[in-house]
């Protein structure tokens, strides 16, 4: 039988605050447990939480950039649970008025673009940190509330997507636009961005979804993809057996590859979600929405597409490009000062990411700057130094951010371009491999490559290889 | 509406307390008693009103995203029944 695979997702990502969302605490991460706590995000009886400004203009900005509407009236409703990483034993989020809803993103996979439509974009607190020891037997769990109460993005996706591959673009693109609109460091391995997938499957052609399945603990993207997989393949088997699919909630292990029942829709929770009375609703008017507006920065998918028209890039190149934003904004200042975007794609996207990986360099704070690679790019082109040498120079540029001139003398780099003197070293260099010249004679081409190879060697890669190559094919006879 | 049984046992349950027989069949009485006091109010037109959570016309209140001082660690587990090495310890939790 042929299914059809519907899939939605819940982020979570962090915002990128310095405090917490209702009191002063601090959102460092990996510091010594319960050190960054207080009254508030302890649940002490008698506080009062007081609302980060900049966590809610966080999330309206997140909310804007993934096209949502707004409404003018925004509050928050208690959500109650009880669970060891919760202090109020209930936590802080928006049920009745959420920031945004009926948002879409649109996503490209193999150049073909969709949208995804998102449900809707709401703030909440996050909840402290359980840690269950290794150790056999132990019947105690450890809590660590500086995870309590840092503030918390949740974008639900409505069940748009078919394929995994749409999965992964729709984290891979929402990453983007979370770090591009710079709401939250998107650090996975700090979980500061997280994925939860409902999956159902429906027979091809029939309208009415079936019983939905939602999967916890995906702790990276290729989790939540193998997830997927797994989830598919159980419930088309469930399905071909002429079984129904159990509602239900399942929890993803990461080490065996599959999934387990977590609770049943029937166990599931009864929040009682009421208005919050201890914070008052907040009132979006056209001016804070716009003021917010305009913070919001070109998105990838519209620059990877002006990079395209614009520059003559590839689909591949600009991609490569945009993935990162402080690299698409590197490329573009460079091509400011000097209109060579082919040139500077290419020293991008391969020399300065491939430092950048082999050193361990961090993007962020690169040594090089834009004016620099300019200048670089312009002595190559001038004739100073072959392109050869010029690798060498970037790598001693993004080292030290020493300019590309001061490398080239300090290093005595700059091309031989006098032809007495390589006249001189071709005419030693023949003298010396008389083999060569014979082959050569006898027609083996290869053996004049050879010879460009020593007289580069001889000059450590400086002699112009133009000049050689023409000099050697009239010293030795063409 | 009526409170039975059930429902208030089901409320014990979501509250994480445990009632006697005694205590639920007390609870019964005296819920519906509240809900019958509610239900004089169901009485009136509230059709073109819009439900009220606020009682102040007070709005957008809010702090700067700047640091404060948390408190100090032995502060943090004075109450805590239970600590290890600067944890609370809590009976283990398997979802
Ligand atoms: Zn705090």
């Amino acid at each position: 039988m042929t299914y059809e695979v519907v899939i939605g997702l819940e982020t979570h990502a962090e915002l990128a605050t310095i405090t917490k969302l209702f009191c002063g605490c601090s959102t460092k991460f990996g510091v010594e447990p319960n050190t960054q706590v207080c009254p508030v995000c302890l649940a002490m009886p008698g506080v009062l939480p007081v609302m980060n400004k900049k966590a809610f203009e966080y999330a309206l900005k997140a909310a804007i950039a993934l096209n949502c509407k707004i409404d003018e009236f925004t509050n928050f409703d208690r959500k109650s649970y009880y669970y060891p990483d919760l202090p109020k034993n209930y936590q802080i989020s928006q049920n009745y008025h959420n920031m945004g809803i009926d948002g879409y993103m649109d996503i490209s996979v193999n150049g073909t673009i969709s949208r995804i439509r998102i449900h809707n974009v709401h703030l909440e607190e996050e909840a402290g940190k359980l840690i269950h020891p290794e150790e056999v037997g132990a019947d105690y769990s450890l809590v660590d509330f500086n995870r309590a109460g840092v503030p918390l993005l949740e974008i639900v996706s409505y069940p748009d997507m078919r394929r995994v591959d749409e999965v992964e673009s729709y984290m891979q693109t929402l990453r983007k636009i979370l770090l591009y609109t710079e709401v939250s460091d998107c650090k996975m391995q700090e979980g500061s961005l997280r994925f939860e997938a409902s999956i159902s499957l429906r027979k091809k052609g029939v309208d009415r979804l079936g019983n939905r399945v939602e999967i916890k603990n995906l702790n990276s993207m290729k989790s939540v993809l193998k997830a997927i997989e797994y989830e598919t393949m159980r419930q088309r088997d469930v399905l071909d057996r002429g079984e129904t699919v159990d509602r239900e909630t399942r929890l993803w292990d990461e080490v065996n590859e599959k999934s387990a029942r977590m609770r049943s829709k029937e166990e599931s929770q009864d929040y009682r979600y009421f208005p919050e009375p201890d914070l008052l609703p907040v009132l979006i008017d056209e001016k804070w929405l716009r003021a917010i507006k305009d913070t919001i920065p070109e998105l990838p998918l519209i620059r990877r597409q002006r990079f395209i028209e614009t520059f003559a890039l590839s689909d591949y190149d600009a991609s490569l490009l945009i993935d990162e934003k402080i690299l698409a904004d590197f490329f573009e200042e460079c091509v400011k000062i000097l209109n060579r975007p082919k040139s500077f794609c290419n020293w991008i996207t391969n020399d300065l990411l491939r430092e950048v990986k082999d050193r361990k360099l961090d993007i962020y704070h690169l040594k090089i700057k834009p004016k620099q690679l300019a200048a670089l790019v312009e002595i190559i082109e001038k004739g100073t130094i072959s392109s050869t040498i010029a690798k060498e120079v970037f790598s001693e540029m993004i080292q030290t951010g020493k300019d590309p001139k001061t490398v080239v003398e300090e290093k005595k780099l700059v091309q031989i371009s006098d032809e007495g003197l390589i006249e001189e070293i071709i005419i030693k260099i023949i003298s010396s491999n008389p083999d060569a010249i014979e082959d050569y004679k006898k027609g083996k081409k290869n053996a004049l490559t050879f010879l460009v190879g020593q007289v580069m060697k001889e000059t450590k890669g400086k002699a112009n290889p133009k000049i050689v190559n023409e000099m050697l094919m009239k010293k030795v006879g063409v | 509406m009526k409170i039975d049984k059930d429902q208030v046992e089901n409320i014990a349950k979501l509250s994480r307390i445990r009632l006697t027989e005694l205590e639920r069949e007390m609870f019964v009485h005296q819920l519906n008693n509240i809900l019958f006091y509610i239900e004089k109010l169901n009485k009136l037109d509230t059709e073109n009103v819009a439900p009220m959570a606020y009682t102040s016309d007070v709005s957008n209140v809010f702090r700067e995203d700047k640091l404060k001082p948390s408190i100090p660690l032995q502060d943090v587990l004075i109450n805590a029944p239970a600590t290890k090495s600067g944890f609370f310890k809590v009976p283990k939790v398997i979802e």
